[in-house]
């Protein structure tokens, strides 16, 4: 059984799996450690599948931008896997003046960051997406947005992986990394198994906060309940990415006809739950939302529903990148509810990293020391 | 701990390749087979890729196929299986009927 590798990565998640694949596809030796005996069970296969640039955060934006321009559109014949990646757009919808205003401000600030972006009323809205409510006021319209199958494209990333090479251990809860030397060099899982590596990935969402702590680093951040629900299929109405200004769902139709929605409770940040579950109250709270903007939907019915973790960092934006004070790790976590419209991005950014290449983009923006003390 | 680099042996075409195992989506047995193959070594992941038991009656009638099917093809007990996990609601319900609890 493999015990030694050029890299590990820790967390066999959409982020790790993007990594492994693209270190497999430049011959790098590497190692897959997941704590789950799924792959992919974390947010990666739960999420609302949005692929977007607008509503980033200015330091996320050029990684978004680079994957919708240059990995998403090609990801499909690359992986060997449809992962219904659709670019139709995305429709940020305001029903009030206050969301007008809420808009409003998005927009002027994606637009500064030079995203093509921009407000459309209610009728131009009602023209790119015929369904909507009549009570529609307003939109911010991104035409280069979209939305891709999650669950696919976590496993296509990790079906390349491995075959190319990548060895996977699941079931494998890393506990521990040891230095050797003043580097990282050991990875210790539950069942006491002892791995080696020249450099270590750290993309175990929140769970890489315990196994950072093991090297003295800290990152704050807490973790959140994020929920879906799925309707039966329906023949494809349209193609476009929904949100809200409130950001009370989000949605797409998947490509077997199915709409997903992502949604909350209100109540995400008091989940006590051990496993992720849904909430009682959300899917009939989010129904009737959904329904005030498209009553067409009233007779879908909603045949599953499921829910699960976001890791939020204080400042909404993920860790990413070397420790210089451990040489030999990269810690990567904290995407905040944002991750997967930017993995194929940080997954090539990463392999970059861990061969000690220039990364194709910046990533000082996510320097994990940026969390000071108040002044 | 389960080494997915382990040896399963290689993939040899069935006869019945061919038979429909999830109705609802129109899986066969051939697709899963060749999952597991790939890699897809829990139910839980066969299902995420091919979508067998998530159409409108959601693996209520091929659950116990598909389990059957991915236990042979790894040489393991079905009952050494985490089931595919059950979700809410038990059966469908309109969105409006739902909207209506306040
Ligand atoms: C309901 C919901 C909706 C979302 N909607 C969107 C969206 O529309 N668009 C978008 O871009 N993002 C969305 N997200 C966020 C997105 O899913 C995540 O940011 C992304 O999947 C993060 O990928 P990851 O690989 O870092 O995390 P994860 O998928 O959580 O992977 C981390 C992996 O590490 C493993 N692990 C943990 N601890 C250990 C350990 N000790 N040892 C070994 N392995 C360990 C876990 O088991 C897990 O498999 C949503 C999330 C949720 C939950």
């Amino acid at each position: 059984m493999k015990k030694t590798a050029d890299v590990i990565v820790v967390g066999g998640g959409a982020i790790g799996n993007a990594t492994a694949y693209n270190l497999a596809k430049n011959g790098v030796d590497v190692l897959v450690l997941e704590a789950d005996e799924v792959v992919g069970n974390g947010g990666s296969s739960r999420n609302g599948g949005g692929v977007r640039q607008s509503g980033r955060d200015p330091r996320e934006l050029p990684l978004a931008i680079y994957g919708i321009q240059h990995i998403w559109p090609n990801l499909k014949d690359e992986l060997g896997m449809d992962v219904e990646y659709h670019r139709e757009g995305n429709l940020r919808l305001g029903r009030t003046e206050a969301h007008r205003a809420i808009l409003n401000g998005l927009t002027d600030r994606a637009v500064e960051c030079g995203l093509d972006v921009r407000m459309v009323e209610g009728d131009e809205a009602r023209e790119i997406c015929p369904y909507l409510s009549d009570a529609v006021l307003c939109a911010s319209w991104c035409a280069t947005d979209g939305h891709a199958n999650p669950m696919l494209t976590t496993l296509a990333f990790y079906r390349a992986a491995r075959r190319l090479g990548a060895v996977y251990h699941s079931g494998a809860k890393v506990t521990e990394i040891k230095k050797q030397k003043g580097r990282a060099r050991q990875v210790v899982t539950e069942d006491g198994d002892v791995y080696e590596a020249d450099v270590i990935v750290l993309a175990a969402g929140y769970g890489s906060r315990a196994i950072a702590n093991t090297v003295g680093l800290e990152v704050p951040m807490h973790t959140q309940l994020m929920e879906v629900i799925v309707t039966e299929g329906v023949a494809p109405m349209f193609w476009q990415m929904l949100g809200t200004a409130d950001a009370d769902f989000y949605g797409h139709q998947s490509d077997h006809g199915s709409f997903v929605f992502g949604i909350t409770g209100g109540y995400e940040d008091f989940s006590t739950a051990v496993r992720p579950v849904s909430s009682s109250i959300a899917a009939s709270s989010a129904c009737r939302v959904i329904l005030g903007y498209f009553p067409i939907l009233e007779n879908l019915k909603i045949v599953r529903s499921w829910a699960g973790w976001i890791d939020v960092t204080a400042d909404h934006v993920p860790v990413f990148g070397p420790v210089e004070e451990v040489p030999g790790l990269i810690l990567v976590c904290g995407f905040s509810g944002h991750g997967f419209g930017i993995c194929p991005t940080a997954g090539l950014l990463l392999s970059e990293l861990a061969q000690g290449q220039t990364p194709t983009l910046p990533v000082d923006a996510f320097r994990y020391d940026r969390f000071k003390a108040p002044a | 701990m389960n080494d997915r680099s382990r040896d399963i042996g290689t993939f040899i075409p069935g006869a019945d390749d061919d038979m429909i195992i999830c109705r609802c989506e129109e899986i066969t047995k051939g697709e899963i087979r060749r999952a597991v193959h790939d890699g897809m070594f829990t139910i839980a992941e066969v299902r995420r890729m091919l979508r067998c038991g998530m159409g409108l009656c959601q693996g209520q009638t091929c659950a116990r196929l598909v389990k059957g099917i991915v236990a042979a093809e790894l040489g393991v007990r079905g009952t050494e299986l985490e089931s595919a996990s059950a979700r809410s609601p038990m059966r469908p319900i309109e969105m409006r009927v739902l909207g209506r609890d306040q």
